[in-house]
């Protein structure tokens, strides 16, 4: 009986623990952390549970008030959603246990509104992949969005800048998309996006020009949140300056789901006939995507910062996740969301590593590694060894199998330019993160370097520990059942 | 705005105002499922009254009113009203905010579902209110000059 | 031609709100004047759709004359464009309340809100 509502109960989770959170935390603040914890625990537990049914049972659609659609606003619970909710609340779970300890570090006192606004950005975030309605996705995108301005801004010195710039840019993009979702609206007459599928293959509506421009304007809207080549700007401050646990939440999740919203657009909504029939729209989009990642790929070779280099390389990596996009056939798809699950683990336990050198060390500053750290971290840099490795792409880690789908993909349709960005894109990711392994495992200490070769072991407390080894362990794990993931997203492609 | 305005006239002419705008917004909340208005309306001309006494009277009248530290729980109750009404929803049977089967005894659907708009109605209208003002709190309380 | 102009007031209005509005975001240096040409440019997505709602010689929903026939439907101006930018305007307000908050912050650090000088002190 509870599998038949586990749509609502995911959103709902975090909308009470939302609640409960302020509620307690006027009382003691100590008792916010552990709330979040069991809260995203809880959503955790239940997207896991519907995924299970989906797996026996099929897709699930969820009535809100008993009022049908079209009339009615539902959530359609079918295998993308249940993948990606799946996804995104574990990698959320493993965060929030983390942070226990770098929160009294970094922002002292201030832990009730953080685990709040943390919820409530996770409700956004849940609430936009499993609508069925394109209203209701712009609510969802704004509440996730507010949230995230105001955890970015809980951080350093430049934050709250950074917030202000992300926050005009990330609502200009939303009210593009909002008015694409107006012109299709005059258009059709209804906004579910099932029905208005059904009704957009009808000639005399894909025909009119308004169709084309507000597919134009959800793709910019949407790509402002997605960091599609030209509206990627605000991305490498607000990662920077934000704290560690923001980013290890927005990084590997915020992204994702925008990513996830073009696939609904591009896919569901219009299908790829529709979506190329006056301009090569995918086309353009994957030359966009493919500018993306060699220029998030330079740019992260030139920074000596941690925290930033880490933020270019999400910039490029998002890039093949559209790039899969652009593909449009199932070999392009598979590799994609493959790269969605291995980037978001990837990138939360790289940021979790970055996390555990700030409580440790007090920086993250590349040029300040020393020969000292595999004594001194030996868990922490063997977590971002093998991350890192993964990141590049080399055989049996995680990594090396999205790129090799992605590959195919574009063998497929005889496109060697993209197959040649992949391949010197995985090459300029081996510059920049094999340097920091050559400062930490291979440079031979020096002779005067007396306090490197006494280090003892100083590692970062257990409840940061075990996030980002059991971050780093599910790399291996998903590099040796990427077979069956792999059969089950052939099975998700829309054909 | 921490301190009174030195004008006798000003506190008078909103110490006039304020039970209108009140009453006002009351009617704008419960009407809202039957002509226009609702939620979000009613619950801002709430907040414009009770910061209408706010921003002419000072700190020391303000407390009067409703105190700083209490706007925090009123609006967790606020929300708090519209979810159980839909959590009682589902668990009487029925999707999540489906009013038809809410467990109020002797009432048909129709009338069900006109009350189960009032009651969140209500809810959102406190919680609005709350917020706003907490709001205008949290931004006086920055003030350097009187 | 004509028609073009006059024809369409309610769309050309909505264009030169939102050039208006993202002329505010692009060129003006203080950061306030940035926030108030956001809000612009979102009161024009909002007329957008409140234009589209209207039909020819129609009346409010909740309008009682006993003239005009309830069950015919295109008497009634469409009330959906209607409810979804009340929500549209509350998450304006939203976005206006947390950028207010933010440039509190800013200004706090760094006593100053004109963003050339704001690039140069955190350098």
């Amino acid at each position: 009986m509870i599998e038949s509502h586990i749509p609502a109960l995911i959103a709902l989770t975090f909308v009470v623990f939302a609640l409960l959170i302020p509620a307690f935390g006027v009382w003691r603040t100590e008792y916010s952390q552990p709330l979040s914890v069991i809260g995203s625990g809880l959503a955790a537990v239940f997207s896991l549970v519907g995924f299970l049914n989906y797996l026996n049972e099929g897709s699930l659609r969820y009535f809100f008030g008993g009022w049908e659609p079209p009339i009615g606003i539902e959530f359609v619970y079918d295998g993308m959603s249940a993948f990606f909710v799946l996804v995104i609340n574990t990698v959320a779970f493993l965060v929030l246990i983390h942070s226990r300890q770098i929160s009294k570090m970094e922002f002292p006192g201030k832990e009730m509104p953080y685990y709040s606004l943390a919820m409530l950005m996770l409700l956004g975030f849940n609430g936009m992949i499993l609508t069925g309605d394109l209203f209701n996705l712009y609510v969802f995108l704004e509440i996730s969005s507010l949230s995230s301005y105001a955890l970015i801004s809980i951080g350093d010195r430049q934050a709250p800048f950074a917030a202000f710039r992300y926050l005009i840019i990330g609502t200009v993009g939303g009210t593009l998309y909002l008015l694409g979702v107006g012109f299709l609206y005059t258009v059709t007459g209804t906004l579910n996006i099932i029905d208005m599928s059904a009704m957009l293959q009808l000639s005399e509506i894909f025909d009119n020009s308004a169709v084309f421009a507000a597919l134009i304007l959800m793709i910019v809207g949407i790509g402002v949140k997605a960091a599609l080549f030209p509206m990627h700007g605000w991305l490498p401050d607000a990662y920077t300056y934000a704290s560690s646990t923001s980013t290890a939440l927005i990084a590997p999740i915020g992204t994702k789901v925008a990513a996830y919203i073009l696939f609904r657009i591009i896919f569901w909504l219009f299908s790829i006939d529709i979506t190329d029939a006056i301009a090569p729209v995918s086309y353009i989009v994957g030359i966009l995507a493919c500018i993306g990642i060699l220029y998030g790929s330079i740019m992260a070779i030139a920074q000596s910062e941690m925290k930033r280099m880490l933020a270019y390389s999400s910039i490029s990596q998002i890039g093949y996740i559209i790039m899969g996009l652009s593909l449009a056939n199932p070999l392009g798809f598979a590799g994609a969301l493959l790269h969605v699950l291995n980037h978001a683990v990837m990138k939360a336990c790289l940021f979790l590593v970055s996390g555990n050198l700030r409580m440790k060390e007090g920086h993250s500053d590349i040029s300040r590694f020393d020969d000292s750290y595999r004594k001194k971290y030996p868990w922490t840099m063997a977590s971002f060894s093998v991350a890192a490795i993964s990141m590049v792409g080399l055989p049996p880690l995680a990594g090396f199998f999205s790129k090799w789908y992605l590959a195919l993909g574009t063998i497929d349709n005889e496109n060697w330019l993209f197959l040649a960005v992949i391949l010197i894109s995985s090459l300029l990711n081996a510059v920049y993160f094999f340097r920091i392994l050559e400062k930490v495992y291979m440079m031979n200490p020096k002779k005067d370097q007396k306090e490197a070769a006494e280090a003892k072991k100083n590692e970062a407390p257990a409840s940061m520990l075990i996030p980002t080894s059991v971050l780093a362990i599910a790399l291996i794990v998903i590099g040796f059942a990427n077979a069956a993931i792999v059969g089950f997203l052939f099975n998700i492609f829309p054909v | 705005m921490k301190r009174q305005f030195k004008s006798p006239i000003v506190l008078l002419g909103s110490r006039l105002l304020t039970p209108y705008i009140m009453v006002f917004g009351w009617y704008v909340i419960i009407h809202g499922h039957y002509s226009p208005g609702g939620g979000f309306q009613g619950g801002a001309l709430l907040a414009a009254s009770i910061l209408l006494i706010r921003v002419a009277g000072g700190k020391q009248i303000a407390k009067l009113q409703i105190q700083e530290f209490a706007t925090t729980p009123l609006a967790i109750i606020g929300v708090l009203i519209y979810f159980l009404t839909g959590l009682v929803a589902m668990i009487a049977g029925g999707y999540f905010l489906d009013y038809g089967q809410l467990p109020i005894p002797g009432m048909d659907p129709a009338y069900l579902r006109y009350t189960g708009i009032l009651i969140i109605e209500v809810g959102i209208g406190l919680a609005v209110m709350a917020i706003l003002v907490m709001i205008y709190d949290n931004l006086v309380r920055g003030e350097d000059y009187g | 031609m004509v028609d073009f102009f006059l024809g369409h007031y309610a769309y050309w209005f909505t264009i030169i709100l939102m050039c208006v509005g993202l002329y505010g975001i692009l060129f003006k240096k203080n950061l306030i004047k940035k926030t108030i040409g956001l809000a612009i440019f979102q009161a024009s997505v909002v007329l957008y759709f409140v234009s589209i709602a209207s039909k020819w010689g129609d009346v409010a929903v909740t309008v009682k004359d006993y003239n005009i026939p309830v069950e015919d439907v295109s008497n009634y101006l469409n009330p959906l464009p209607h409810t979804l930018m009340l929500t549209a305007i509350v998450v304006g307000v939203a976005t206006l309340g947390v950028a207010f908050t933010l440039l509190i912050a800013i200004y706090n650090r760094y006593e100053t809100l004109d963003e050339q000088e704001l690039i140069d002190k955190m350098k």
